[in-house]
């Protein structure tokens, strides 16, 4: 097996695993949308969608079949080519993120010292599909929403960028896979508990980013239709979605890896119980945690109303920014004084 | 020292705890979904749905073109011609209810004085082509002659009450 795959050509092995990474995504956007809609459900005491398959088990597909079938609308007063490439401005960076994304010891597609960096660079990059997209459909509501998104995004990028330095000062490194085994030893040697202020700021700064609810006035129905992508109709739409849930996974991805130890099993440094689960493959603790966060992602939207604009500009720059600064010099001593378990 | 508290308890998500811990037990709460084709909630004896016309049980028809119904109907959903049958009794030649007019108050079968109109606890119709919601005669009492028993059930149940 091993001689075989290396005799295949370097680009035909580079293609292969991404696509053995691309396509899980894919999948696993299209269940979350119908675990959001049973998640949510369920917290309405209904039980969610149930008639299409077993258990409703095949809804995503014929949802996916709908929206591939309908007609792309282009408004006749839009630009077409912004348009068009709004969209694919969006989907693209939530995509390429998951290059440096380490699955388990060694499981990376790039093993990227400058990965955490990598990573700040294009999910900021994910707002300019929004802008583009919000301004190319030359409808107001589109604008309005663009706007907001641009401003909430642009505002929890820096909260979010301080939690990652937090990180990078705990870790001493921009290696996604060294910050991961930087937190080996124990569920407590997580760099949840020691950053933890920075572990909440980065999930909900997360959420911001994501223009999930409580932080979804980019789309806001209630206000302005559905936001920046009022326009849009049939695939171009779905790629926005798309580009949504496959941020939302990012997101949990990166949190379970820079704060909850990545493939690291929650049982390791527990005496007994650590050998019981010694065969468990790090992947499966590292979706187990993405799991957890992603169902954290749907309970807060079935939870917690929409915030009013002004409060989101308030808690990212007059919460969330001052905290992390704070915390970012309670890390740096702590990192200086050798506090352990952490950092001695 | 209360500022301190409130900032506090800002600070710690207190009261975002609160709420996901009061959707976390409704998530975990028994479902009230009705799975509405295979499930149905339950019908009063009083349920107003389509209409019928009933016969006695000797296959005369009850309708004795009062026009009572007629008279009553807010909705001005019924229309009703009579004439004199060759016996020397009055009865309709017409009976029309337009369903799309008809707001279901029952006050029809509340004016007939022989329990004739009545409105039975089907529910689940539809029309097909245009005219079909205008039921006439006839239709209306092929439902009573079908769900004679049921009507008859209906109201020995509602009896006492009247």
């Amino acid at each position: 097996m091993r001689e075989i795959w290396d005799t295949l050509p370097i680009t035909l092995q580079i293609s292969l695993k991404i696509v053995a990474i691309a396509v899980p995504i894919m999948l696993s956007v299209a269940y979350l949308t119908l675990a959001e809609r049973k998640v949510i459900g369920y917290i309405q005491v209904r039980i969610g969608p149930n008639r299409v398959g077993p258990r409703g088990l095949l809804q995503p597909i014929a949802d996916g079949l709908k929206l591939l079938l309908k007609e792309i609308i282009i408004p006749s007063n839009a630009n077409r080519f912004l348009f068009l490439l709004g969209p694919l401005l969006a989907l693209a960076p939530a995509l390429a993120a998951w290059a440096v994304i380490p699955f388990d010891k060694g499981m990376v597609l790039s093993d990227l010292d400058a990965g955490l960096l990598y990573i700040l660079a294009l999910t900021s990059l994910g707002v300019y599909g929004v802008i583009i997209a919000g301004w190319a459909s030359n409808s107001k509501y589109a604008f309005l929403g663009a706007l907001r998104s641009a401003a909430q995004m642009v505002s929890y990028e820096i909260a979010m960028g301080f939690a990652l330095v937090g990180v990078l000062i705990a870790g001493k490194s921009l290696n996604l896979q060294k910050i991961v085994l930087a937190q080996d030893g124990s569920l407590i040697h997580w760099f949840w508990l020691p950053l933890l202020p920075l572990f909440l700021i980065y999930f909900i700064a997360g959420i911001a980013e994501t223009n999930r609810a409580p932080f979804d006035v980019a789309e806001g129905e209630s206000e302005i239709v559905a936001g920046f992508h009022v326009e849009y109709s049939g695939m171009s739409f779905a790629l926005f979605f798309l580009a949504e849930y496959a941020n939302m996974i990012l997101i949990a991805a990166l949190t379970s890896i820079i704060f909850l130890g990545g493939w690291l099993s929650p049982f390791e440094g527990i005496p007994g119980v650590q050998g019981a689960f010694a065969w468990v493959p790090g992947i499966v603790w590292l979706l187990a945690k993405m799991a957890a966060l992603l169902f954290a992602f749907l309970w807060f939207r079935a939870t917690f109303p929409r915030y009013r604009y002004d409060q989101i500009m308030r808690l990212g720059w007059k919460v969330f920014i001052p905290i992390t600064i704070v915390w970012l010099l309670v890390v740096g001593v702590a990192v200086i004084a050798h506090v352990g378990p952490w950092f001695d | 020292m209360r500022a301190i508290h409130r900032y506090l308890k800002s600070l710690l998500l207190w009261e975002l705890l609160r709420g996901l811990m009061l959707t976390g037990r409704y998530f975990l709460a028994k479902k009230i979904t009705v799975q509405y084709p295979e499930e149905k909630t339950p019908q009063s004896p009083r349920f107003r749905g389509l209409h019928a016309l009933r016969r006695y049980p000797n296959g005369e028809e009850r309708c004795i073109a009062c026009k009572l119904c007629e008279a009553v109907c807010p909705a001005l959903a019924i229309t009703i011609e009579s004439e004199e049958r060759d016996d020397g009794t009055r009865r309709t030649t017409r009976y029309d209810i337009d369903l799309f007019k008809c707001i279901y108050c029952g006050f029809c079968e509340e004016s007939c004085p022989v329990d004739s109109i009545v409105e039975t606890r089907i529910f689940e119709y539809h029309f097909e082509r245009r005219g079909e919601n205008v039921m006439d005669k006839q239709r209306l009492l092929d439902i009573g002659d079908k769900y004679e028993k049921e009507i008859a059930a209906d109201r020995m149940q509602d009896a006492p009450y009247r």
